[in-house]
């Protein structure tokens, strides 16, 4: 025990006097960053995509579309996150010449990704939504995009909450992955004083520990926003 | 007011509506009675586009619903529609409910107008600003609240309400777009049986102030009510018509008969 105590005590040393601090908490914004705004990113391409997806087929214009967007679903659930982030920040960025921070890449490769993801979530949350909804808004004179923005998007969205909580805990625990890009994450921040106190249990056991904390205020979160949105389900 | 000249319609290799001609004039009240699968809730789903035609037209005040170019969204603000199911908006209060489609609607209007305003100065209109439009939509929901006796539901979600409530609610929610006709499909069909009367009392008024009507419905005794007119469907075509007289009480067809000594 006397042993554990010493190791903490190191840690601590580098936490607090070798600025390992800066970089833990470097490392946790990125994270959430990233996760974050993945996650928003991830929402709106999402739900384009998804309505996309339930648009009615017998006209061309859907049609093509709905095929370009399963394209990309099946691309962006078909490869490995690392894949995507490596062959965006090697591959597609030097190709056409633009320069980003490696923090603005994951950004945007967590954004596209979840995109995927999360249009499949929407397009079920969608057509679990009675037809009769959009019926109504038609017949007072909503467009078919009014309605489906309004009325039944929002719906959609409160039925697939639980689902969007544990994509978001998903996009959260990926993020350990931005490391190969360079960029700094709670692992890079952890391996740091792990690295200048030659001691890493206790930096991988706080991490550890961090991600958990994480994890679970994310899902009380979603819990209350559920218990929130199922007010206009009161009495049902 | 309504013609619909050789209306086709199939569902696949369904044929479901075998070509009906039908003139609505204004003011009237045409009840549509017929047996399960004959086609009325198509049919009457086809007279606002809810269901494209497969083949026919759907003359709307001379503009005919069917032809795609048409703006069906503007040409519904002034075809109400009351469903079986209510589909009252989930989402949003009953304020919401009757609020939302005048507001969204008047916005667009209102740029429309602007812009031709702006190409042609004279053009003298007046011009509502978004807080204006919404007050007079809140102000004009909470007076048909009043008028059905839910005033004090305005702020509830549908999920608190009855279904004879939701209907009631539902029947102002498509008054409030000030529509020149209204459609309703069984709209007590989906109600407990005590529900049904609060219900018709507000059809009945409604019929009462003149609103052209087309109600499909089982309650033969409403139907002889408030009908100008009676249809009776039968396989996709309008077997028979008449006034609510010469249908119940001296059917012509064999199918109308057996119809009437079923439901009567
Ligand atoms: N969207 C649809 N797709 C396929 N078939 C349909 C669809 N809507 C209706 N039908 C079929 O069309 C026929 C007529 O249906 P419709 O709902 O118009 O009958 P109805 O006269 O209103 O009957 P009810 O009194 O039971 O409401 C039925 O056989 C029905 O199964
Ligand atoms: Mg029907």
């Amino acid at each position: 025990m006397g042993n554990f105590s010493r190791k903490v005590e190191r840690f601590l040393e580098v936490f607090i006097n070798a600025g390992g601090y800066v970089r833990v908490l470097e490392g946790l914004k990125n994270t959430l960053l990233i996760a974050v705004l993945g996650l928003v990113i991830g929402l709106a391409i999402g739900t384009l995509i998804a309505t996309v997806r339930v648009l009615p087929k017998y006209k061309r214009l859907p049609r093509v579309l709905n095929g370009f967007c399963s394209f990309y679903v099946e691309l962006f659930r078909g490869t490995p996150m690392v894949v995507q982030l490596l062959v965006f920040y090697y591959v597609l960025l030097p190709l056409i010449g633009v320069k980003m921070t490696s923090v603005a890449v994951s950004v945007v490769v967590f954004g596209l990704n979840s995109a995927a993801y999360i249009s499949e979530i929407m397009r079920s949350g969608i057509q679990s939504v009675d037809p009769g909804q959009m019926e109504g808004g038609r017949s007072v004179g909503l467009s078919y995009a009014n309605t489906m923005l309004r009325i039944v998007i929002p719906q959609a969205i409160k039925n697939i909450l639980p689902t969007l909580g544990n994509e978001f805990i998903a996009l959260i625990k990926e993020t350990s992955v931005v490391s190969f890009v360079g960029a700094t994450d709670l692992y890079v921040a952890f391996n740091y004083i792990g690295s200048n106190s030659y001691e890493f249990m206790v930096p991988y056991l706080v991490m550890a520990i961090l991600y958990i904390l994480m994890v679970l205020i994310i899902s009380l979160l979603v819990k209350w926003m559920e218990r929130s949105l199922r007010k206009s389900d009161r009495g049902r | 007011m309504i013609e619909v000249v050789n209306l086709t319609k199939s569902f696949g290799d369904l044929q479901v509506l075998k070509g009906i001609d039908l003139t609505i004039e204004q003011g009237e009240k045409v009840v549509v009675i017929g047996p399960s699968g004959s086609g009325k809730s198509t049919m009457l789903r086809c007279l606002n586009c809810m269901e494209d035609p497969t083949s026919g037209q759907i003359l709307y005040h001379g503009v005919n619903l069917a032809d795609m170019h048409v703006d069906i969204n503007e040409q519904r603000e002034k075809i109400g529609m009351v469903f079986q199911h209510f589909n009252l908006f989930n989402n949003k209060t009953v304020l919401e409910n009757i609020m939302l489609a005048p507001v969204v609607t008047q916005k667009k209007h209102m740029k429309k107008l602007r812009r031709q305003q702006k190409q042609n100065k004279s053009a003298d209109v007046e011009i509502l600003t978004n807080a204006q439009i919404k007050a007079r939509a809140k102000e004009n929901a909470l007076s048909l609240l009043e008028r059905i006796g839910l005033a004090d539901k305005a702020d509830a979600y549908p999920s608190q309400l009855s279904g004879g409530q939701k209907q009631r609610v539902a029947i102002v929610r498509s008054l409030a777009m000030h529509p020149d006709v209204m459609l309703f499909d069984e709209p007590t069909s989906a109600l407990d049986p005590e529900m049904v009367g609060e219900v018709l009392e507000v059809i009945r008024d409604l019929a009462k102030s003149g609103m052209t009507m087309v109600i499909v419905t089982h309650e033969m005794g409403f139907a002889r009510e408030v009908a100008d007119r009676v249809l009776f469907m039968d396989e996709g075509i309008i077997l028979e018509q008449g006034t609510p007289q010469e249908i119940f009480e001296n059917p012509q067809h064999p199918r109308l008969q057996e119809f009437l000594s079923k439901v009567l």
